[in-house]
């Protein structure tokens, strides 16, 4: 019994930090409409820099104040950014805030390690708090008995200043009615910078107070971030309340987790999340949501099946692709493969996103699933390769069809948050189920079989495969259903009025992007001859975002062209660099800020321009009636 | 006209939200071939009465009958198979499509094959969009994108897509909002043309008097959630409670009124 | 002048709303800015304080153009708006909706406190602490009277006051505006009700699809039962 009692203590202890993060990202969401996914990133530098503070300061103020100041910092960091970056993008779509600010978590955790080094770091026991409390004969940190107390300090003091003061009732009112408070003489933007701050500010403190219990690491931001999505989309985005019961009820999911599933604690997070959305799907405290701005841009450019001389044109431009092998030598052939298979894995994102306008921020879980569904076929029902590259990819088709049942019941920042913590539930499937998937060390020994063995070999079955595919999404896309599904993009009231169950479309497009990539995944088991966890991470399901916003999001032949030009250059760019998170960050945040129609976006409008446009609008006339 | 069983038939139709009542007690009956007007001050009802009418609102109480058939409480979507087609206030369209592919999306919908994944639609359905973009009279309208039309032929484009289940009901919200003032006349004239030649029963709702009683065959007038006169537009313009609502309650107004009661 | 409106043309979208609208108000004065539903009396006042995106045309506030500036400062120059959906802030209870619209007194401008306000709009010092959104129509029509004059404003655009509003509680509407008023704010006040129009203002506007279509006071109004026929009844 006291060990339950003090298992339930950990979790409590583990919610502080939680909840601070969580309540910090909502009180950004609440007023900005921005959900920021550097939100790790500013957890985890408050992490770093309490770290450097701590070591240097001595005694109990030298401590308490080196995580004051540490949090303080890094909030002067999150107003520049604020003031530099989110000023300018707050009225794009909010696929592209999220990606700007995840192009800055991957600039800081590369900063980190440049600055404070690639190892763990442990950090200063709390002065005052160093021993255990005894409960029948259990230790309980005395230091988590201060962070249980903690968290609902925190939350009476953000009650307080949401109740007592100006700026709190300015902030509610704002949550609720941006132009109103405009409208009353209100300066949105320093409410929108103070607002920032105040949110980085709780997300730093939420990670310099980790540091006597955890050790400090350069991946500790992703980590975070997917729990905080689960209990912001458990709690309800925007509830300050909501972030303090969610952050409870995962925390203590985890603690007890542990107990009854030790191998797959995850699961039961990810039940409780399917359960509360499918009763409340705005959360617990959440308040449904007005209709969510339009994902992709609006294009004005119709898109249209390819002419007979595009046709022709690729199909020529195919066939050069395939002579590679008569001029290159296996590396490139090697690398040639590699970038088919990526170029399968965008344009089914592409098909998710920029056809369904459903963006999701996980879809490396299917490519994954596509790659272990292949592995567990070859090696464990030991059947033929053609077989297994054929059946492996429906893991990823029945994980999209259970995802993808939930995740099409939201749209906009939900789908996007809801996606990532699917994937992220994945890939910890992955890495913990030791005895099934290998966890860490992965399955190897996945080698094609004769007839595909040879580089040349594989490159034209990666090619054949990636050029089919391709065809048949881009037949969807111009097909009956292609259109019901651009439809829902476009006007789910239109289509709901027509008679379209937009649900149902979504969610077979979610199925069809699923297995196609896993179709992908299914190749670069082979084509790596292994399978890992990563296969399925957070950075791969964001390489197909930027593959895709790179490409284009508002064109057809996007994805294409973004996979090759990003593939090439992102393995060019690694062999160069040992920062390639640093400057890939800052190659995203630059697309969405300057160059948010990608590639064939920008060759479309001034082929567009260069025809001659027709003249638009017609003339409103009308007699003025009325004496006067 | 008169075939015993209404086209759409409402009785009792009541909603409130959080005590107040935002329609109470509404109930009205429409003809095939009938062009109704819902008017009344803002706030009077309008919007709730017809969003439940379409099935995008579900009602406390009272029922929705059309041709026959209850559709209280059903989908939007599921009103529509019944043969009710929709316009909006403000235009819901597809802004990356073609005008035909937008009333494309509509018939392939109509006719069921949206889980078609092969065929181009392009092939599918032609002639019949040509057809009803020629009755709105927007022909030369086909392949242009939809987003690049002006106000006006927005409205008609929705008209068309409305039209494209062969509906025996429209529901048009503020049908002629935003448009100028000749593009209206043009615009209702259309209207009550096709109701009159497919026997098509229309509601609508409009702030345009001049549109409202040139066109309405029959008007409904509401004031905060209740119906308070219901009839011809000579009926309803003689009606002194709806001639208070929209000019004040005073008493001056009836000193002047006789002078001069031209439109 | 006050306020001075020359060639304002307004859109939302690909909708053409306002055209070339011509409007002046004393200092001190009361017009009345008359039409029906939807003839574009709400996007005049949401052009003039900076809610409208897609503005054209000049506007002068105390002399100052003011139609390029963002919202908040048009106000803070001592514009207030009230809006017609009331948009009062329901999380939020009575003292701190007027908490949101408070603003350093302005000189020259006629000063408001919660006290003043209270006994202006009696039923609002009844119910300090209660929120927003339980509050009734006319109470929160009140409320956001209140709360714009919180700003210390000299001119008012009032939209709509008497919507959906008893009689009663109309009658108190007009109390509220001739006492602001008398205290020395100029007001614009939109409206359907000729009625109630006629008890405030010193001028008449009236706007019909976008376009001013007569404008005078309020006798000259009175004398061409024509023109209200047109424009206003049904």
């Amino acid at each position: 019994m006291a060990f339950y009692f003090v298992q339930f203590l950990t979790g409590l202890a583990s919610a502080a930090s939680l909840f601070l993060v969580a309540s910090g990202l909502s009180i950004i969401f609440g007023v900005t409409r921005i959900v920021n996914f550097a939100h790790g990133a500013f957890y985890m530098l408050g992490a770093y820099i309490a770290f450097s503070l701590t070591e240097r300061l001595s005694g109990a103020l030298g401590f308490w104040g080196g995580i004051v100041v540490a949090a303080l910092a890094v909030a002067v960091i999150g107003v520049i950014v604020e003031i530099v970056l989110l000023r300018r993008i707050y009225h794009a779509p909010e696929l592209f805030q999220l990606l700007a600010t995840f192009g800055l978590t991957l600039m800081v955790e590369d900063l980190v390690v440049l600055i404070w080094g690639p190892d763990d770091l442990v950090g200063r026991r709390a002065p005052g708090f160093k021993g255990a409390v005894d409960f029948f004969g259990q230790n309980i940190p005395s230091y988590d008995l201060f962070l249980i107390v903690l968290g609902p300090v925190v939350l009476g003091a953000l009650w307080l200043l949401f109740q007592r003061t100006r700026w709190g009732i300015l902030v509610r009112a704002a949550t609720q009615d941006r132009d109103m408070v405009a409208a009353l003489g209100v300066n949105q933007k320093w409410l929108f910078t103070s607002v920032f701050a105040v949110g980085v500010f709780l997300a730093a403190l939420g990670g310099a107070l980790q540091i006597p219990r955890d050790a400090v690491h350069h991946a500790m931001d992703l980590r975070i971030i997917v729990e905080v999505f689960v209990v912001v989309v458990i709690g309800g985005l925007g509830s300050i309340l909501g972030a303090f019961v969610a952050a409870v009820l995962v925390s203590e999911l985890n603690a007890f987790g542990i107990l009854i599933f030790p191998t797959i604690s995850l699961i039961l997070v990810f039940l409780v999340m399917a359960v509360v959305l499918v009763i409340r799907p705005w959360g617990l405290f959440g308040k449904k949501e007005a209709p969510a701005r339009r994902t992709p841009g609006l294009t004005v450019i119709p898109w249209r099946p390819l002419t007979s001389v595009e046709r022709l044109a690729s199909v020529v431009a195919l066939a050069l692709v395939a002579m590679l092998p008569f001029i290159a030598g296996n590396y490139a052939l090697t690398v040639g493969a590699e970038i088919a298979i990526f170029v399968i894995f965008a344009a089914s994102l592409h098909f998710l996103m920029a056809v369904g306008g459903l963006a999701s921020f996980g879809h490396a879980a299917y490519f994954g699933l596509g790659a272990y569904g292949v592995a567990f076929l070859a090696k464990m029902a030991g059947l033929p390769m053609i077989v297994c590259i054929l059946l492996g990819p429906l893991l990823g088709a029945l994980g999209a069809a259970v995802f993808g049942a939930f995740a099409v019941q939201l749209s906009g920042v939900y789908f996007a948050m809801l996606t990532l913590a699917f994937a992220q539930i994945v890939w910890s499937i992955a890495f913990q189920w030791v005895a099934v998937t290998g966890g860490d060390n992965g399955i190897l020994g996945l080698w094609p079989e004769k007839w595909a063995a040879s580089p040349s070999h594989f490159y034209w079955l990666a090619l054949g495969v990636s050029a089919f595919v391709v065809s048949v999404l881009r037949l969807i896309t111009f097909s009956p259903f292609g259109y019901a599904l651009r439809g829902m993009r476009d006007s789910p009231l239109r289509s709901e009025s027509i008679g379209i169950n937009g649900k149902r479309i979504q969610w077979t497009a979610f199925i069809i992007a699923g297995t196609t990539a896993g179709i992908g995944g299914a190749l670069f088991a082979y084509l790596k001859g292994s399978v890992f966890p990563d296969n399925m991470g957070i950075s791969l399901s964001v390489d197909a975002l930027v593959m895709v916003l790179l490409g284009g999001v508002e064109t057809v032949p996007g994805a294409i062209f973004g996979a090759i030009v990003y593939k090439a250059l992102n393995i060019w760019l690694v062999s160069q660099t040992d920062w390639s998170k640093l400057v890939l960050g800052i190659f995203i945040v630059l697309i969405v800020v300057v160059f948010p129609k990608g590639i064939v976006g920008v060759v479309e409008s001034v082929m567009q321009r260069r025809r001659a446009a027709a003249p638009k609008a017609a003339a409103l006339s009308a007699k003025m009636e009325g004496a006067q | 006209m008169s075939l015993g069983v209404s086209l759409l038939s409402v009785e009792g139709l009541s909603k409130s939200y959080g005590g107040i009542h935002a329609v109470r007690s509404v109930s009205f009956m429409l003809q095939a071939g009938e062009i109704l007007a819902l008017i009344g001050p803002n706030g009077a009802g309008k919007s709730t009465c017809f969003d439940m009418l379409n099935g995008q609102n579900v009602p406390d109480s009272g029922r929705i009958t059309v041709m026959g058939g209850e559709t209280t409480g059903r989908k939007p979507r599921e009103v529509w198979r019944l043969g009710v087609g929709r316009t909006f206030q403000i235009t819901a369209t597809y802004p990356t499509m073609t005008v035909r592919e937008n009333i494309q999306v509509a018939l392939v919908s109509h006719h069921r094959r949206l889980y078609d994944f092969w065929t181009p639609m392009m092939s599918i359905e032609r002639g019949e969009a040509d057809r009803l973009l020629d009755l709105v009279g927007m022909a030369g309208y086909a392949e242009r994108p939809c987003g690049e039309l002006a106000y006006g032929d927005l409205k008609r484009l929705e008209l068309a897509i409305a039209l494209a289940n062969q509906p025996k009901l429209l529901l048009m919200d503020e049908p002629t909002a935003g448009m100028a003032p000749r593009e209206r006349v043009e615009l209702m004239r259309l209207t009550a043309k096709i109701a009159r030649e497919q026997s098509i029963g229309v509601l609508f709702t409009e702030h345009d008097m001049d549109v409202v009683f040139e066109h309405a065959d029959r008007i409904l007038v509401l004031n905060r959630g209740s119906l308070i006169a219901q009839g011809s537009p000579a009926e309803v313009r003689a009606n002194r409670e709806v001639q208070a609502i929209y000019l004040g309650e005073g008493l001056l107004y009836d000193a002047v009124h006789r002078e001069g009661a031209s439109a | 002048m006050k306020l001075s409106v020359s060639n304002l043309n307004s859109h939302y979208g690909p909708a053409h709303i306002l055209f070339d609208i011509g409007l002046e108000v004393g200092e001190g004065e009361v017009v009345a800015l008359l039409g029906r539903n939807g003839a574009g009396k709400s996007t005049t006042f949401r052009s003039i304080v900076g809610l409208v995106a897609l503005r054209e045309g000049q506007i002068l506030f105390e002399g100052k153009d003011i139609s390029t500036a963002p919202t908040h400062e048009i106000v803070r120059a001592g514009l207030g708006y009230v809006p017609e959906e009331r948009r009062i802030f329901t999380d939020l209870t009575v003292e701190e909706n007027l908490e949101v619209g408070r603003q350093k007194p302005r000189p020259g401008s006629p000063q408001w406190t919660r006290e003043k306000l209270y006994k202006l709009f009696p039923n609002l010092g009844e119910m300090k602490n209660r929120p927003g959104g339980r509050m009734s129509g006319g109470e929160q029509q009140m409320l956001t009277i209140a709360r714009t004059l919180m700003g210390n404003p000299s001119l008012v655009l009032l939209d709509e006051p008497s919507e959906g509003l008893s009689p009663k509680i109309v009658e108190q509407m007009v109390d509220a505006i001739l006492t602001m008023k008398k205290e020395g704010v100029s007001l614009v006040v939109s409206e359907q009700n000729l009625h109630f129009a006629r008890l405030i203002s010193d001028r008449a506007y009236i706007i019909e699809r976008g376009r001013i279509c007569f404008a005078g006071t309020m006798a000259e109004l009175d004398a061409r039962p024509d023109i209200r026929d047109a424009h206003l009844s049904i």
